[in-house]
């Protein structure tokens, strides 16, 4: 029975070929039983797909990239609550999540509701944070140094404190694997050039890549997870299939690292599974993926989980989920009218 | 022998292993040993039964049998107290 409509503001809605989970999150919405939902698009780009899916988006708003200050998206966010009442906003971008923590509190004033980690909780999980996070929490990670120069990474095999292969990882977004110094110093000139300093530096780790998905409600109990292997991983390490698995030792290291974090919304784990089986944490991404509509597919809809607990109700935790579901990734071609981009473009609302 | 209790087995030989999300095609007669396996058939009784079935000697079998013994193996498709 669906009682009611909230206005969900919700971003990350270019479901292109490296996607954003804006799209996936709204898919499960959208499939709620316990309310309807109008969705408003929070947009960056003109070509974003997802203002012209007007199945998953009702109205979409051109946002300010964070980078351009709080303030000029708070005022946008203003505007746009002034014609929408926003009753939740979801951030699906890790370069925006720590604007929106920052702003938390003013947007719950003005009535809008988010669902996120605290500050302490975004910042440790931080790449560059995370041999620290691991030892807090009594988890295995590989060796990672933040580094700000080519230099630093030959010193850190010089004293011994990495080898090759390495991983080298943008702050946010990408990652490479170097075989050697002369590879190590493209990649950290491609990552710094894009997504700044610091570039992080991380022992590689052989086994196979393993996710979750997971859901925590802030004070310690997992409301859902959802472990999976991609099978078809795109050049930019995207998955563009996967599966989710019967690993009852995923779904254990995710509920210990919840309860002990007590971390809260939403949040994927990268983890690689050696051949002897252990568990490696090489990330935690803080928001939901782009993935997540598998979880919703296997019987966690975590998307409408998330938004009753930043509405403040009660959610009883997933107890289950279907095994070897998959998911294949496909793109297509929509057939958009000019006077959308136009609209778009020039008034920047859709 | 054992095989991995999780293993879902279908009658056309697609096998499916939950715990790593991989999946592999059997032709007829790796489904017809698998199956055997399953039923806690030890190898002295699956060479009995191809052997009285199929035109090929106990050697010749045996050998084939232990290859493919070590393919389940190396795949970590046995159960884990087996390998």
């Amino acid at each position: 029975m669906k009682s009611k409509t909230l206005n969900i503001a919700i971003s990350g809605l270019n479901n292109v070929d490296s996607p954003g989970p804006g799209i996936p999150v709204i898919r499960g919405i959208r499939e709620s039983n316990k309310f309807e939902s109008r969705i408003i698009g929070l947009a960056y780009e003109n070509l974003e797909p997802g203002p012209y899916m007007h199945d998953f988006v009702d109205k979409t708003y051109k946002v300010p990239y964070p980078s351009e200050g709080v303030e000029s998206l708070m005022e946008r966010i203003s505007y746009i609550h002034n014609r929408e009442n926003i009753d939740v906003l979801i951030p699906n971008f890790d370069s925006e999540i720590f604007v929106f923590i920052k702003l938390a509190d003013r947007l719950k004033e003005m009535g809008i509701h988010t669902f996120l980690p605290t500050l302490q909780q975004f910042e440790e999980r931080h790449k560059s944070n995370l041999p620290a996070f691991g030892k807090k929490h009594g988890i295995k990670v590989p060796d990672s140094y933040p580094v700000t120069s080519a230099s630093e990474i030959f010193d850190l095999k010089k004293d011994q404190k990495v080898d090759y292969p390495l991983v080298i990882k943008g702050i946010f977004y990408d990652a490479f694997i170097a075989g050697n110094s002369e590879q190590a110093a493209i990649y950290f000139n491609k990552i710094s050039a894009k997504w700044g300093l610091p570039v992080v530096v991380q022992q590689f780790v052989k086994g196979t890549e393993v996710n979750v998905v997971a859901l925590g409600d802030g004070t310690g109990k997992t409301v859902g997870a959802v472990p999976m292997r991609k099978q078809y991983i795109t050049d930019k390490g995207k998955a563009w299939g996967g599966i989710t698995l019967d690993d009852p030792g995923m779904i254990d290291y995710t509920h210990k690292l919840i309860a002990s974090t007590k971390w809260r919304g939403g949040m994927e784990l990268e983890l690689i599974r050696t051949a002897d089986n252990e568990l490696f944490l090489i990330e935690i991404n803080p928001r939901l993926p782009a993935w997540v509509y598998l979880a919703v597919a296997a019987g966690q809809n975590l998307p409408e989980a998330m938004i009753q607990l930043a509405t403040g109700e009660n959610v009883s935790p997933f107890t289950d989920f279907a095994i070897g579901k998959i998911f294949i990734r496909y793109s297509f071609d929509m057939i958009c009218s000019m006077d959308e981009f136009q609209k778009l473009s020039t008034t920047g609302e859709l | 022998m054992k095989i991995k209790k999780s293993l879902a087995i279908s009658d056309t030989g697609f096998v499916f292993d939950p715990s790593t999300g991989d999946s592999y095609t059997l032709n007829p007669t790796a489904l017809e040993i698998i199956q055997l396996l399953k039923k806690d058939h030890s190898p002295e009784q699956i060479s009995e039964i191809i052997t009285q079935k199929y035109d090929v000697d106990e050697s010749a079998f045996e050998r084939y049998f232990y290859d493919f013994i070590g393919m389940l193996k190396q795949m970590q498709l046995v159960a884990p107290d087996e390998e």
